[in-house]
């Protein structure tokens, strides 16, 4: 929305802050003004961005009020404006209609006709004397007022309003049709009119008829429901209620005789019929976030004077205005507020500034600033509280807190001091924050870095990457994100596909994050942790290249898993998920219960992905992982004797795994061997050194004692009991040459 | 090494004693030739030169000893011959390994190898920095479930439903809720504010609370906006609690956060859940208010939304206790409280210069090892 400070002027003549201030001013009270550009005629134009709940102020009297409560000046009234700025002359207002008095309030104006319980009411069917309008659907049309315009010419615009236009980028339609949205600007008031011709006996507010079909000013025809309301003559529908007129009773420059609409609806109606028809204006913006049933006769007042100004008309005397007295009592005679004084101030804090009553918001401010924005205060005989009467602009009014935002709002948020509140509580930790913690501090020190993934994921990756089933989406951003990603995998599985594309050529990353599972009923949430390594393995003695990738994660999964107090980890190659090459993943359980799953990605899916190495992904499931205790350090002397190293060469066959070497070394129960590691495995791919099936392991084994040197007999006596040990499960001793 | 002091040698016999010294020093001539490294030759030093343990003074003192008095001045005046031939030996060949170091030196401006460490993500890492910021205000961290029901996430923070608020936060939806009540309905978090609700009815005040968290919106990806972001958000419940108090915490964590000559500044805002509303501006700390183009050159950058805590947030609150079997905690007539919330992408962004949201969810080697 845009605003002319020439325009916004001309409601307070007393103004003398530049355009500038002015802007920052509004600014920082909550009316924005996010771009302040010059204009030729010496003014400026204002680019506002103004809240939603704000729509009272989404125009140029709105704003003008706001800054006759920051400056404390006097608004005029919109009819005081009118002859000032508009035209002088008689004005055609109905004995019973106040709302012009109303709608403007002066400072020291009183709000006489809004709360009295003598206000008229019109009765649903306006006074023949008008154009009959009768309200059918009551509790969906809060008031209509209609005023006929006669002998009209329909033309483009002139003048300042063409000029006005022009400025603000609004697009010109006709004299007639820009009258209305001159106002709409001016004051925030939707308006309608009608060519009177096309009209058959009087206005209906109703309901449509199901299957109803209306064709709008757009030029769209729409399907109408029973929830739409339409205003609507003798024999059809002849607008969509607060959203769009429509196409039959438009106003063409063949028009001679105007029907002018000012009316309040129900936000709520508004709002489902706006949605329903995909249609978004002006007027339903408005109405849908409440209008002021209040300001429908000075709007139409307004609109018709113009229409008599810029088209030449002249306006019927009788002024019709039906009024729904369940509305009415819920916008202009809404409840009084109490607001407390002290309450405000204490709310409110600490001020900068130090008047008479301390350093805290001064009374009279409250007063001053609440009558200024439409507000009516009368005191409590103590003067602790005040009765606030709210205005009919401000239905987003309603509470006490209500007032205390505008009052600390008008006051001006940076005039409150910077105080902090005391401490009363204790901090308490997130209960796995610290396993958390370590399991980031591990993979990061093993140069994995943390990436963040989408929280979605497409069906067939969620199927192949999780033994769960995935919670659809109802509304999926695309359809490769139709699910709720039950694992980390698909997500750490397309970055690898990424960097590769773009020519990474080593990988390491892992993520930390939510995965879903359950029924679109009920979803389980809960924490997960991925790994991907790609590229850049390294092989050693004891690990072919081929398997470095692989090991490398084993040994990242083993470290996270490591700090934890398990059971014994046991890895079975048995029973892998779909993804993982056979034979090259494993599952890693302990006491029964699966703590990861680590494995190579499938040739068909590396080839489906165009990866051009072989890529390795883990999933560690944290649940799981965080049932366990974390590792408590616990310190042990370092032994001040000597430790001794013993390597050892043998043959086996293939079947003899590393594990087997293990438990037969580690049956023969020697305390003094404190490590027992694999330094070279070979196997000769010609069958020559070493014969196919079969393969050399050279493994270290370290002797210490805690409390002693041990001696050449014992580490003989020893090692000859390994060698018999080995030997026992089909080993060969090789000489230490060999090795 | 395998050369020791022979312990049997026949004093009586030159043959014998000359046979020792040449045995001595060739033992001597083998050793500091393979003595190379500084280590090896500090080694060697203590071994043939030590004070009491060395071979040469060990040598000197054991076979004086042992010699017949009578050939005691002559062999000394030999054994003395053979050390300073020794020391001056064990010099050479120092100068000797010095010269060969020079020739064999360093090609220092080769670079180090290292394992690349793993680096932390930007917004893991933003957010562990907002957290510890008002930890050591004596706040909390709580977490809470992305997948919301609309009661958490809507409703009891006063986003009446068909309400207009709820517009501007486009939600994403799971499948199938269409036929449930709507307050069960269940939906991706828009916000990390439910937390807000779940942490008041779980307990009592006085609460202190950082939350960081993923949030989701449906919203069209460009260079600014992600469906998918990160917040912190923070409340603070207790007696008294007032305005000030808001923006005196808030000044106080943007210059803990930014540095301490950061500045900030309140402006009236709208959000359901709190009221009065503000956001909150800072003083750009890149280049301190001059104007930059991080700041677009207005010297200041808009950071937080914060507010008052709605009262109708504590009724709703203290509603789904009682519902709980609880009591009521939450009476505005004595708690009052304030909340705030900020991007962590967009801090992330400006302080690390991040051009396109959607590289901080991209997996990218090359950008997330820029943030080590």
């Amino acid at each position: 929305m845009n605003i002319l400070s020439k325009w916004l002027r001309e409601y307070l003549p007393a103004l003398d802050v530049d355009d500038r201030q002015l802007a920052e001013d509004l600014t920082l009270r909550g009316i924005a003004v996010e771009g302040v550009h010059e204009l030729p005629d010496g003014g400026h134009l204002f680019e506002m961005d103004i809240t939603t709940n704000r729509v009272d102020a989404m125009n140029h009297y709105g704003v003008a009020r706001e800054a006759a409560a920051i400056y404390g000046l006097p608004l005029l009234t919109l009819e005081d404006w009118r002859v000032a700025n508009v035209e002088a002359g008689p004005v055609p207002v109905p004995d019973d209609d106040l709302s012009v008095g109303e709608y403007s309030l002066p400072r020291g104006h009183t709000l006489s006709g809004l709360s009295d319980a003598n206000k008229k009411v019109a009765p649903s069917q306006a006074d023949a004397a008008g154009h009959s309008v009768r309200i059918e659907a009551e509790d969906l049309c809060g008031r209509f007022t209609a005023r006929v315009v006669r002998s009209v010419t329909v033309e483009a615009s002139t003048g300042l309003v063409a000029e006005r236009f022009a400025a603000l980028g609004q697009k010109s339609i006709s004299n007639a049709v820009d009258a209305t949205n001159y106002n709409w600007m001016a004051m925030g008031h939707p308006t309608h009119v009608f060519d009177l011709d096309t009209l058959q006996g009087g206005i209906v507010v109703r309901r449509a008829h199901a299957g109803e079909m209306l064709r709008l000013l757009d030029g769209s025809t729409k399907l109408l429901t029973i929830d739409d309301l339409v205003i609507a003559d003798e024999r059809k529908a002849l607008g969509l209620a607060g959203i769009m007129g429509g196409w039959d009773s438009r106003v063409t420059e063949a028009t001679k005789n105007i029907l002018v609409e000012a009316a309040w609806f129900s936000p709520t109606a508004i709002r489902a019929s706006s949605r329903r028809h995909g249609l978004h204006t002006d007027a339903s913006h408005r109405y849908e976030r409440g209008a002021d049933l209040g300001a429908c006769a000075s709007a139409n007042q307004l609109v018709t004077r113009a229409l008599e100004v810029s088209c030449g008309g002249v306006a019927d005397a009788a002024f019709t205005d039906v009024t729904v007295a369940a509305w009415e009592k819920k916008t202009r005679q809404r409840p009084r507020v109490t607001l407390r004084v002290r309450y405000t101030q204490e709310f409110l804090g600490t001020t900068i500034e130090i008047g008479e009553s301390g350093n805290v918001l001064p009374e009279d401010k409250i007063e001053q600033y609440l009558e200024a924005l439409g507000c009516h205060l009368r005191p409590s005989v103590d003067g602790a509280r005040f009765e606030v009467n709210l205005p009919s602009w401000r239905l987003d009014l309603e509470r006490e807190i209500d007032l205390v935002e505008e009052i600390a709002r008008v006051y001006g948020y940076n005039r409150f001091a910077d105080t902090l509140p005391s401490f009363s509580g204790g901090v308490t930790a997130l209960p796995f924050a610290a396993a958390d913690a370590k399991v980031r501090e591990v993979l990061l020190a093993l140069g994995y870095t943390e990436a963040l993934g989408s929280t979605f994921a497409g069906e067939a990756d969620s199927a192949l990457f999780a033994q769960k089933a995935a919670v659809a989406m109802g509304n999926p951003l695309s359809a490769e994100a139709g699910v709720l990603r039950p694992s980390l995998l698909p997500g750490v599985v397309g970055m690898v596909e990424q960097n590769s594309a773009r020519d990474v050529r080593e990988v390491r990353l892992f993520e930390v994050g939510n995965v879903f599972s359950g029924s679109t009923e009920t979803v389980a949430e809960e924490p997960s942790l991925a790994l991907a390594a790609f590229g850049g393995g390294v092989k050693t003695r004891t690990i072919a290249a081929a398997d470095a990738l692989f090991f490398e994660v084993k040994g990242a999964v083993e470290e996270v898993l490591g700090r934890f107090v398990t059971p014994a980890l046991l890895w079975s190659g048995a029973d892998l998920p779909a993804w993982v090459e056979p034979g090259r993943g494993a599952r890693v359980s302990a006491g029964g219960v699966v703590l990861a799953v680590v494995g190579e990605l499938s040739i068909a899916e590396r080839e489906e992905r165009k990866l051009r190495e072989d890529a390795v992904f883990a999933e560690v499931y944290l649940p799981a992982l965080f049932a366990c205790p974390l590792q408590q350090p616990s310190a042990v002397e370092p032994s001040r004797f000597q430790a001794v190293e013993r390597d050892l060469s043998f043959l086996f066959s293939d079947a003899v795994r590393w594990a087997d070497v293990v438990a037969a070394v580690r049956g023969l129960g020697i305390a003094e061997m404190i490590s027992l590691e694999p330094v070279e495995i070979y196997r000769d791919a010609k069958g020559k050194s070493v014969a196919a099936g079969e393969y050399s392991l050279l493994f270290r084994m370290v002797f210490q004692s805690g409390e002693r040197t041990l001696t050449e007999q014992e580490l003989g006596g020893w090692q000859e009991s390994v060698v018999g040990a080995l030997t026992g499960i089909g080993g060969r001793h090789r000489a230490p040459e060999a090795a | 090494m395998s050369y020791e002091l022979p312990s049997n040698i026949d004093f009586s016999s030159p043959e014998s004693v000359s046979k020792a010294l040449a045995d001595l020093q060739a033992a001597f001539a083998d050793e500091v030739q393979a003595a190379h490294s500084a280590d090896a030759r500090e080694h060697f030093r203590v071994r043939w030169f030590g004070d009491k343990a060395g071979l040469v003074n060990r040598g000197a003192g054991a076979w004086i000893k042992a010699i017949p008095s009578a050939e005691k001045r002559e062999f000394g005046a030999k054994f003395n011959a053979v050390k300073v031939r020794l020391t001056e030996e064990f010099q050479a060949a120092g100068a000797a390994r010095s010269s060969a170091t020079m020739a064999a030196s360093l090609d220092l401006t080769l670079p180090g190898t290292r394992r690349g460490v793993g680096v932390e993500h930007p917004l893991t890492r933003t957010m562990r920095e907002m957290v510890a910021v008002f930890a050591a205000l004596g706040y909390s961290v709580a977490l809470g479930p992305e997948v919301e029901t609309d009661f958490f996430n809507f409703e009891a923070l006063n986003f009446p439903p068909n309400h207009p608020a709820r517009d501007t936060q486009d939600t994403l939806v799971i499948a199938d809720q269409s036929s449930r009540p709507s307050r069960e309905r269940l939906l991706m978090r828009t916000h990390t504010s439910p937390v807000q609700i779940r942490s008041m009815i779980a307990g009592p005040p006085p609460l202190r609370l950082v939350i960081p968290g993923k949030v989701h919106r449906n919203d069209e990806s460009d260079a600014t906006h992600s469906p998918i972001f990160h917040q912190v958000e923070g409340l603070c419940v207790d007696r008294g609690i007032t305005f000030s108090d808001l923006k005196g915490t808030l000044d106080h964590a943007m210059k803990a956060f930014f540095g301490s000559s950061v500045k900030t500044r309140f402006f009236p805002s709208f959000f359901p859940f709190t009221e009065p509303s503000a956001d909150v501006q800072i003083s750009c700390p890149f280049c301190g208010g001059a104007g930059c183009r991080k700041c677009k050159h207005s010297g200041w950058i808009e950071l937080l939304g914060c507010g008052m805590v709605d009262p109708a947030v504590f009724a709703a609150v203290d509603a789904r206790r009682v519902e709980n079997g609880l009591e009521p905690a939450y009476d505005v007539s004595g708690i009052s409280g304030f909340a705030f919330g900020m991007g962590v992408e967009r801090i992330a962004m400006m302080k690390y210069g991040v051009g396109d949201i959607g590289q901080f969810y991209s997996g990218d080697m090359r950008f997330l090892q820029q943030f080590a």
